[in-house]
């Protein structure tokens, strides 16, 4: 009985620490979601269309181009399969993710990779430690899942209310996920430098390569071969 | 129809993500190959930030880079990550042009 108690304590617990590390995700999504509503209501598309894209697909870049596409009349596969380079790099990061979360069981991770973005997996994936403690996948559930649902509220917002946000503050909007990214990286690259070697590589990698790939290979080559210096740069116990 | 569309984008997208729930445990990996999957998220964060964050403004990089110079300097502050995001913002939206 009191260690159902207990149990129940820490559940809890590690919801509300989920949430809290989730919450500046839901903030820099709504705007961006909001915003995404709007120029896809604007196209023409339908509400429940329009919902569908967000709630189905889950990938912003993703579906701002899926929307531009439609509008000059791309082919269904030409839009499927430049929707497949763009996302691939998610591959990547699932794949670091569930490396991650090994010993927890099948059915409670996989659904939690279906809804894995830049973002979502970038707050996950700074999270390492709980991935370790007791209850920790509902840390990351609470986590993946509020994200999710307020991206799928903000579009229904811009879709339904059309342009609520003024437009100098949606533009001043536009640097939100790359403020949330950087202040993700730069606590751990304050207790190991090497770490910001690391994003460094990638950075340039990736500047590089979108010169002469798609912008969607250019990230996925970033990511793996600027992370293969993590291979001399980490050390074996931060693995 | 849109949605055929839709639901072509969601498979293509949702499958890469999936197919690692069911790889990675099959698998087990040497550890320099353990190293290397740990430095992926940090990987990620730098090529998600570069180059993109160049085109924050269009045709007004600079407006990218300042935000984002801004946001290292909160962050190095140690702000909460919300405080930084709104900082950041802030930081654009007074940005003089």
């Amino acid at each position: 009985m009191q260690e159902h108690a207990i149990e129940k304590k820490t559940s809890s617990m590690m919801i509300k620490r989920g949430l809290t590390a989730g919450f500046p995700l839901v903030l820099s999504y709504i705007p961006v979601a909001i915003a995404f509503g709007v120029v896809a209501k604007q196209s023409g598309m339908s509400i429940f269309d329009i919902t569908m894209m967000s709630v189905l697909i889950y990938a912003g870049a993703a579906q701002f181009m899926g929307v531009n596409m439609l509008n000059v009349g791309a082919g269904f596969l030409e839009i499927v399969i430049a929707t497949f380079i763009l996302n691939f790099r998610h591959f990547i990061m699932s794949f670091s993710f569930m490396n991650r979360l090994r010993h927890i069981k099948i059915r409670r991770k996989a659904p939690l990779t279906l809804l894995l973005t830049d973002e979502t997996f970038a707050v996950s994936a700074i999270h390492k430690e709980e991935a370790d403690q007791e209850k920790g996948i509902l840390f990351y559930t609470a986590l993946i899942l509020s994200a999710y649902i307020a991206w799928i509220i903000g579009t229904i917002v811009g879709a339904l209310l059309g342009d609520v946000i003024p437009e100098k503050l949606s533009e001043s909007m536009g640097i939100a996920l790359y403020a949330m990214f950087i202040g993700l990286l730069i606590p751990p690259v304050k207790k190991e430098i090497r770490i910001g070697l690391i994003a460094v590589f990638a950075m340039l990698l990736n500047g590089l390569f979108s010169q002469v790939v798609s912008s969607g290979w250019a990230i996925v080559l970033g990511t793996v071969i600027g992370g293969a210096s993590g291979i001399f740069l980490i050390k074996e116990e931060e693995a | 129809m849109i949605l055929w569309t839709v639901i072509g984008m969601s498979i293509v997208t949702m499958l890469p993500r999936l197919l690692p729930a069911f790889i990675v445990d099959r698998l087990e990996f040497r550890p320099w190959i353990n190293r290397w999957l740990s430095a992926i998220p940090y990987a990620a964060l730098g090529a998600l930030v570069f180059p993109g964050i160049l085109y924050v403004k269009e045709g007004a990089p600079l407006v990218g880079i300042l935000g984002g110079l801004f946001a290292l300097i909160l962050s190095y502050l140690r702000l909460n990550i919300v405080l930084v995001v709104i900082g950041s913002i802030a930081f654009v939206y007074f940005f003089p042009g």
